[in-house]
């Protein structure tokens, strides 16, 4: 493992860092984080127009980029650095993911082209209510009706699940876990927006009574297919994590760079000083956690091992994000306690996002039984 | 320096000829030491007929690679002569005499000569440019008067690296001056400093009108911090970082600990224990990882932030792991088989995990003083790569006798 960011990389990074410092600036964020939708369908067809940035992930076959893990993190990393408040966690990770790993050939012709051109908003509907984020979970009832399925579940934490025109859901058959398409005008669907602690992503839920279904999935058993899709969109999401991480340490640097009280900067007293350095370290150990797990999921087809960086990545950035935008209120003192300054908006964020796909004590869990402690 | 043309083959079977004419395993390690010297094998950045061959220093790896295929023998220089190879012989050729340079560097290089360092004092820790023992000029001679500490190896040593104030007059790092001692000279009085975990790893070293003849004066009168500001560095960048394997090191002996401790616990004491040992072992690897990435940051010719992070986050992260390491083994942790009796280090320590990790128990307090204080380690990150700005100095423009200090 070299962590061999290319040139490539490089500006990949700083062309969507571009992008986003003009399209997603916190007067963007602000506007659109109080709306329902929660995105700019303006924004989301440049996105995909000009950067195809929909299509990151997508194979070549299905009009997509056809890149992999390392390229898609650098991506989430500058949304989660401007807060984007777009459906791509949900569109262009998630849903993506789920399709390339579970779905069939034919959904994945059908579904992927229209994503990777900015032309559809999809989601995968994993986590039933009162259940966790492992895929052994679910419990949405699927059952056969004539050719088509028909599905009976409550459906909690569906990213942007109120405003997506692709649903794919997680159901139980008799043989397994399948990947399942609800048409959004379907009868007996009842999709509702969540109020959520951080405004910026939004979620729904999604009442299916016996609602029908299209089987998308490649026949057999998903498990372990839609526990790969997961584990690649948690560590996406853990690049989100690192990029607002990044961005609360420039904002605290800043503010302690130019705060004066008792005639000093704020930063030149060590109280403050030592405080911003723990957060560099923190940010530095989330950035290698993020990346190796990155480089791991393009380099290994073993799922042990990309479930266990998942792991890592996830449990340590979460907390790292958390413990950096905890930092940031507190360095910025009555100040970061207001509703006009940012950084509330990223300590939702690094709360919500921890809650995201597994908390970080779950992955630990996860990771102690893959160490047999 | 590096600019004898040597390809790496002819380089290796230099080598081999050298193990063709001496064999370590047969010879003591002065001899062989000796020979490596004159084949300028010792340290092949030096210059010829000094220990080397003016190459890249990266090419000591290809002599030592050959030198441990072909015998069972290998001296590591850092059990060899730590202070005397990484600091000494460069700062000995940096700025001694032609003379010194003939007559010193082999008798390092062998570990005939052992070497230490004498920079800090009881009132110079963190501060070490703060110093106060006296170097004062008598005839051809400086006489010297004060107390070292924390001086590794000098009970064994022969030369010492001594920064002493020649002048109170100037401002702190401008009135000290850089000598080499002669460790056996009247008035040096080594003592050894009993540690918290039983042994004397470090000296006291006390100075009572010891003279040094003037040409043992490295760089000029008032050089002296420019002089050791040099050497320090090195001993940072060795003490920082955290290599090694995937969970090997404190986290392997931690994780083999909770093996066969595990059962002795409750089961809530269990969850507990074994999620803040799955924290311990996530901050490892992030240090493995984090020190990667500081070195292919460094070959791509771009580093950041990611290579000044590893001295603190280390230390912070041993003496966390070793904590709860004596947590893993509960009552266990009343014995501490070792005993306090003063002694120098000894296998004793290092004998099985359970002495071990007791004994690192204690050692592992001092990881984050030695080499720099975390504080001083965050002061250094705050500043130099954060860019904030420095604490108000009241110690900088002003004489070093008229800054406070205490008795």
């Amino acid at each position: 493992m070299d962590f061999a960011f290319t040139d490539e990389h490089e500006e990949l990074r700083q062309t969507v860092r571009r992008f986003l410092e003009g399209k997603s600036d916190e007067q963007a964020v602000r506007s659109l984080m109080a709306t329902d939708s929660g995105y700019s369908e303006e924004v989301w067809t440049q996105m995909a127009e000009q950067m195809a940035l929909q299509a990151m992930v997508v194979p070549e076959a299905h009009g997509g980029a056809g890149f992999g893990p390392v390229e898609l993190s650098i991506v989430t990393e500058e949304m989660g650095r401007s807060l984007l408040c777009a459906p791509y966690l949900s569109t262009a990770v998630f849903a993506v993911n789920a399709l390339v790993q579970a779905g069939s050939d034919e959904a994945q012709g059908e579904i992927l082209p229209a994503i990777a051109a900015g032309q559809s908003v999809a989601t995968v509907a994993l986590v039933d209510a009162g259940k966790g984020w492992e895929v052994e979970e679910v419990s949405t009832k699927a059952e056969a009706d004539g050719g088509a399925w028909r599905l009976t579940g409550n459906k909690s934490y569906v990213l942007d699940g109120h405003i997506a025109d692709v649903i794919l859901v997680a159901a139980r058959t008799d043989d397994g876990i399948g990947l399942f398409r609800v048409e959004p005008g379907a009868d007996n669907l009842k999709r509702e927006l969540t109020p959520t602690l951080d405004t910026t992503r939004k979620l729904a839920s999604i009442e299916l009574s016996g609602t029908q279904a299209t089987r998308v999935d490649k026949g057999g058993d998903q498990t372990a297919a839609l526990s790969r899709a997961v584990a690649l969109t948690t560590i996406a999401l853990a690049a989100e994590q690192v990029g607002g991480a990044q961005m609360c340490l420039e904002l605290s640097t800043e503010f302690a760079k130019t705060r004066m009280q008792f005639g000093r900067a704020i930063g030149s007293f060590q109280a403050i000083k030592h405080r911003c350095a723990d957060m560099l370290v923190e940010v530095e150990f989330a950035k290698s956690a993020a990346y190796y797990a990155a480089f791991r999921a393009s380099e290994s087809d073993d799922d042990n091992e990309i479930l266990a960086a998942a792991a890592i990545a996830k449990s340590y950035c979460s907390e790292a994000y958390f413990d950096i935008t905890n930092a940031t209120i507190q360095v910025h003192g009555g100040m970061g306690f207001t509703w006009e300054h940012p950084a509330h908006l990223y300590f939702k964020r690094a709360k919500s996002s921890a809650a995201l796909f597994g908390d970080p004590l779950e992955h630990r869990e996860r990771l102690a039984d893959h160490l047999g402690l | 320096m590096a600019n004898v043309e040597m390809s790496e083959e002819e380089l290796r079977e230099r080598t081999r000829k050298l193990l063709q004419e001496v064999n370590p395993d047969e010879v003591d390690q002065y001899t062989f030491r000796g020979k490596q010297w004159d084949h300028g094998l010792a340290m092949v950045h030096f210059p010829e007929g000094l220990g080397g061959l003016g190459l890249n220093p990266k090419m000591q790896a290809i002599v030592n690679d050959e030198l441990r295929q072909g015998a069972k023998t290998f001296y590591e220089d850092l059990n060899v002569n730590p202070i005397g190879i990484g600091m000494g012989a460069p700062v000995v050729l940096t700025y001694g005499t032609d003379e010194m340079k003939k007559t010193l560097i082999k008798r390092i290089f062998t570990g005939e000569d052992i070497w230490c360092q004498l920079f800090s004092e009881p009132g110079a820790g963190s501060d070490v440019a703060g110093l106060s023992s006296r170097a004062v000029r008598d005839g051809d001679d400086w006489v010297v008067n004060g107390q070292k500490v924390w001086t590794t190896l000098a009970h064994i040593s022969k030369w010492g690296m001594l920064v002493s104030r020649t002048n109170p007059d100037l401002p702190k790092h401008k009135g000290m001056s850089y000598f080499l001692l002669d460790m056996e000279a009247p008035g040096v009085d080594v003592r050894p400093l009993y540690q918290i975990t039983g042994e004397a790893e470090f000296n006291e070293v006390f100075l009572n009108d010891v003279r040094i003849p003037n040409e043992y004066m490295l760089g000029e009168e008032g050089d002296g911090w420019k002089v050791a500001i040099t050497t320090l560095m090195n001993e940072r960048t060795a003490l920082g970082g955290g290599s090694g394997r995937k969970g090997g090191g404190p986290i392997g002996i931690l994780q083999s600990l909770w093996k066969s401790n595990a059962d002795k616990h409750s089961k809530t004491a269990k969850a507990v224990l074994r999620d803040q040992i799955t924290q311990l072992y996530i901050k490892g690897e992030l240090l493995r990882l984090t020190s990667q990435r500081a070195r292919a940051a460094a070959k791509s010719g771009n580093p950041g932030p990611e290579g000044s992070v590893g001295k603190l986050a280390q230390a912070e992260l041993y003496k966390k792991i070793w904590e709860c390491g004596l947590e893993v083994l509960g009552p266990e942790a009343l014995v501490y088989e070792p005993g306090y009796e003063l002694r120098r280090p000894e296998a004793e320590e290092r004998r099985d995990s359970l002495t071990y990790a007791k004994y690192q128990f204690l050692r592992s307090r001092a990881n984050s003083i030695e080499g720099g204080t975390s504080e001083i380690m965050r002061n250094i990150l705050g500043e130099r790569v954060l860019g904030l700005p420095g604490e108000p100095r009241v110690d900088k423009d002003v004489a070093w006798k008229d800054v406070p200090r205490g008795g």
